[in-house]
């Protein structure tokens, strides 16, 4: 049951091989099973169930939809109503939120079960889950690597067959990069598709929702739920959602795919770079025509975007004041006492490392050399690809330098994590969609191929992801013991 | 040595908008704590703002009314610092492009007209309120307040003494009530002002070091802490010292002034555009709505008052002071088809006396203005007499009765008829003979005794003009 697509699971539901309640109480085992991968921070298991059961009588009735009774489960930083949403943090360990983000109304809408909220790096910082409050997670093709982060419990659950898909955030590389070193496939869309209202805020201006899935066709029936203008988010953009299964199937002839030589220098890892090519010459033989494109502004990437995330995450991390909600020190003597101490005490080292360096880069005397270099830097890098994504279809490239890396390798060494997202980050800054698909084991571990597309393209970027899971394999390799 | 006082003004006044700048949440005030405050004004995790468009039009609409450049694109900022009732930890408010440019207000002071100007007005979200008492030693925080939207209108340093800045701040104030864009209610903290106060020897031409006097609530203490404020600094400087840059708190209850916090300790509020809200556009389409919207604006009016009813300038002044009152007073002239000068007086007189006296406003009066015209009218035709006039009045204030209907009830139609008005004093002349002998050996005085009898006599209804005329043929000496 667990090795089925959605699409097979809703058909099983609608021919009553199973109740929805039965197919979320095995996929409940499962993770009791496999509790030690620590995918999950909370497991909605009575919340669920009642969900699968309502699902039940949806599915007697004619109103059900595709994702009526199927389980998934929701990344922590999405706040739900009734469950705790703690995003990763000690700060909002206590924390069940009053109201539901846009996503999880839409899936509820939707008919879908909830299984729980998924593990994640603290606020979504960081690119190994292991800044979590509630401890790292195990890649489970190989436990002793991280799946990456900070959806790392969302690609690890959905490489374990946990759950059948999952949904992922994305402010600098957390969906495509965990989605490369767990071996699934994860889309990041444009950024403004999908509603963030309720989704907890790390880097407003860079972070966008997506899903994250076994296949494309599956992520393709996630999308179509979470995508579409929400009122309740300014910067949700009101833009039709065209069908993203419909043309799953569509020819590739003449697709012209560029290679950012950037993308392909000495630094990055040469089974990666022979993984990427053997990809790219699938795609020729679906018929795309390929060529070296550059994105001159690339080395800027990674500095301009620690200046603005940081910047974004100082203010928008200001309200865990233990004033109204949240972690509250014992016995504060001042307020000033309250605030250092339910701060000092509740935020991790990452955390604090980064609402330190937005604060510094904010300050007076040092805004116009940090924030605003940096949106400079942002504009050149949107040019970048705008001048490229004029001359060919879609980049392509490799997602993450290095395949999973060891649990505990990197956490003394903030610049070498920072690095593990060089591909990923400049696609958030120019708002672009792109996603992560498996294309290839080094030394039995995965590797991701990106894609990255023109603004609104994410049906063409599942059409493209579709076209090759029909040729290769790599997307239905399961990892050793979880057969 | 001589100095003279710059003063600048920082208004802030409430936007009279339903629902709150970035939120759904009501704004209407005094309800129980944090019974307003939705999940976007307690800055619950994963919230988002959503700009209230009314807001942006009221802005607009000041801007267009004080001349201002009303920008094409403005930005929201976040103005970041750490404080209880402030739920986001930081506010919403804009920094480098506000939504209005530079504008200007004439004020007058003694007779004399005088052009302040306005350096800019940007939109921003209130904080909440702390709560000292009622909790032992803690603090209570009420939310409701927060996400209220706000105008700051910030003000050129332009005045020169209190006098001034009591003028121009009346002047917003007058200005914003007209627009219909804040109620003006300074008790519930709707329209509240920061003041900008230095001084610097007569002549100079740089600015003195100043100190910004805080949350100033109402006219009275603006003047009152200015000038004790100017006073303070005068004091300082000619003892050696020197002022320094500072906030301070005006003591209402010690008319003093008192240190806040000094430049050195006050915030880097590291101000940075707001990612979750767009750019604000106004569009040629919206520019267009709201200028249609425009009322007649206060100094207009007041010259038209001038000119089409013939008023000096002190009771245009006055009919002009509210769009309420004015609308008052015209649907009166309309209504009523009486001179202008018998509605100036009475609407100017009595009426605002009356309501004066009895501290209500113009929206609460007992009298509607077409039940003033209605009573004008009968003046105007003599079928009343003017003291009579004010006695249906007192009638018209303490029941729903129209004017006709009191005039009815109570007998108090004037009598014009010569038949009757001459019984009356053939009657009073037979009775009082020795004044009569009085009068006709050459007291004026007694005169005046006769009219009092007569009007007396018949409960003040005889047409005076009548009754003089007929007297004075009647005692021809």
């Amino acid at each position: 049951m667990h090795n089925k697509t959605i699409t097979e699971l809703a058909k099983g539901l609608r021919d009553k091989e199973y109740s929805s309640v039965e197919l979320t109480q095995a996929y409940l085992d499962r993770i009791k099973k496999y509790q030690d991968l620590n995918c999950f921070i909370s497991v909605a298991e009575n919340f669920a169930l009642e969900q699968a059961k309502l699902a039940d009588t949806q599915l007697v009735s004619a109103d059900a939809g595709l994702l009526t009774g199927i389980p998934i489960a929701q990344k922590d930083i999405f706040c739900t109503q009734g469950v705790k949403t703690t995003c990763g943090s000690k700060m909002l360990d206590n924390f069940i939120a009053p109201y539901n983000a846009t996503v999880i109304e839409k899936f509820n809408s939707a008919g879908a079960v909830m299984l729980g909220k998924l593990n994640m790096d603290e606020f979504a910082m960081g690119s190994s889950n292991e800044t979590s409050f509630y401890g790292a997670v195990q890649n489970p093709w190989d436990t002793n690597t991280v799946p990456g982060g900070s959806s790392g419990g969302s690609a690890a659950a959905v490489a374990a067959r946990l759950s059948p898909a999952v949904t992922g955030t994305d402010t600098g590389g957390s969906i495509r990069q965990p989605a490369a070193l767990c071996g699934i496939t994860g889309l990041k869309p444009t950024y403004g598709r999908v509603s963030r209202y309720g989704m907890i805020a790390f880097a407003s201006s860079l972070d966008q929702g997506g899903p994250m899935a076994r296949s494309a066709e599956d992520a393709a029936i996630l999308m179509q739920t979470m995508a579409g203008f929400d009122t309740k988010d300014s910067t949700s953009v009101d833009r039709e959602v065209p069908n993203y299964s419909a043309g799953l199937n569509n020819s590739l002839e003449g697709l012209k795919i560029g290679l950012p030589k950037e993308f392909f220098s000495e630094s990055l890892n040469s089974d990666i770079a022979t993984a990427i090519e053997t990809a790219v010459n699938e795609y020729k033989k679906l018929g795309a025509e390929v060529k070296e494109v550059s994105l001159p502004n690339m080395k800027l990437a990674i500095p301009a975007y620690y200046v603005i995330a940081s910047a974004e995450c100082s203010a928008n991390l200001s309200r865990y004041d233990g004033v109204r909600y949240g972690y509250r020190c014992d016995d504060p003597a001042d307020l000033n006492d309250l605030y250092i101490r339910s701060r000092g005490e509740a935020f991790g080292s990452e955390v604090k490392r980064r609402i330190l360096m937005g604060t510094y880069a904010l300050s007076a005397g040092y805004y116009d050399a940090y924030y605003i270099k940096a949106q400079k830097v942002r504009r050149l890098i949107s040019e970048d690809f705008s001048k490229a994504l004029s001359e060919v279809d879609v980049l392509m490239g490799p997602v993450s330098p290095s395949t999973a890396f060891g649990i505990g390798e990197k956490t003394n060494d903030p610049i070498e994590m920072y690095l593990a997202d060089i591909y990923t980050i400049a696609v958030n800054l120019a708002g672009l969609p792109a996603m992560s698909l498996p294309a290839g084991l080094v030394d039995n571990k995965p590797v991701g191929l990106q894609v990255i597309g023109n603004y609104f393209s994410e049906d063409h970027l599942l059409n493209i992801a579709h076209k090759y899971q029909q040729v290769t394999d790599w997307h239905l390799q399961t990892p050793k013991g979880f057969e | 040595m001589e100095w003279e006082t710059v003063i600048g003004l920082e208004i802030h006044a409430q936007m009279a908008t339903k629902s709150k700048i970035f939120s759904a949440a009501s704004t209407a005030y005094g309800a129980e704590p944090n019974t307003q405050a939705c999940a976007v004004d307690l800055g619950l995790p994963g919230v988002l703002p959503v700009l209230n468009q009314d807001a942006v039009r009221m802005a607009v609409k000041f801007g267009m009314a004080i001349d201002a450049e009303v920008a094409d694109h403005s930005v929201f900022a976040r103005k970041n610092y750490f404080y209880p009732d402030l739920p986001k930890g930081y506010q919403i408010s804009q920094m480098e492009l506000p939504i209005v440019g530079i504008g200007h207000l004439d004020i007058e002071v003694d007779g004399e007209t005088k052009r302040i100007g306005v350096t800019r007005a940007h939109l921003e979200e209130d904080a909440g309120k702390s709560l000292h008492e009622d909790f032992h030693g803690l603090t209570g925080i009420d939310l409701n307040r927060a996400g209220t939207p706000l105008l700051e209108i910030v003000s050129e340093p332009d005045m020169r003494n209190a006098k001034e800045a009591v003028a121009y701040m009346r002047k917003i104030h007058e200005l914003v009530r007209y627009l219909e864009i804040c109620d003006g209610n300074m008790q519930e903290g709707s329209f509240r002002c920061d003041a900008n106060v230095s001084v610097r020897p007569k002549g100079q031409e740089e600015y003195g070091t100043r100190a910004e006097l805080k949350n100033i609530n109402s006219f009275k203490f603006v003047e009152k802490a200015i000038n004790i404020e100017v006073e303070r600094q005068i004091d300082l400087i000619e003892g050696g010292g020197s002022v320094v840059q500072e906030t301070r708190l005006y003591d209402a209850d010690k008319n003093e002034t008192r240190s806040m916090r000094s430049k050195e300790e006050a915030n880097d509020y590291r101000y940075f555009p707001d990612p979750d809200l767009l750019p604000v556009e106004i569009t040629d389409e919206l520019r267009a709505q709201v200028k249609a919207d425009l009322p007649e604006l206060p100094a207009v009016k007041k010259q038209r008052f001038i000119d089409q009813y013939g008023q000096d300038t002190e009771a245009a002044t006055i009919l002009t002071s509210s769009r309420q009152l004015a609308d008052y007073y015209e649907t009166v002239v309309k209504q009523s088809g009486c001179e202008a000068k018998l509605c100036t007086n009475w609407v100017s007189g009595n009426f605002l006396g009356a309501l004066n006296k009895a501290s209500l406003e113009i929206a609460d009066s007992p009298i509607s203005a077409e039940r003033l015209a209605g009573l004008l009218k009968r003046i105007a035709d003599n079928t009343i007499s003017g003291k009579i006039a004010k006695q249906v009045f007192d009638a018209l204030w303490e029941s729903d009765l129209s004017a006709d209907e009191v005039i009815d009830q109570q007998g108090l139609k004037q009598i014009t008829d010569s038949g009757a008005i001459e019984a009356i004093i053939d009657k009073i002349i037979a009775d009082n003979p020795g004044q009569v002998e009085q009068y006709l050996s050459g007291k004026d005085k007694v005169f005046g005794f006769f009219v009092g009898q007569v009007m007396k006599a018949s409960q003040g209804k005889a047409n005076p003009g009548e009754v003089n005329k007929m007297l004075q043929s009647k005692l021809k000496r």
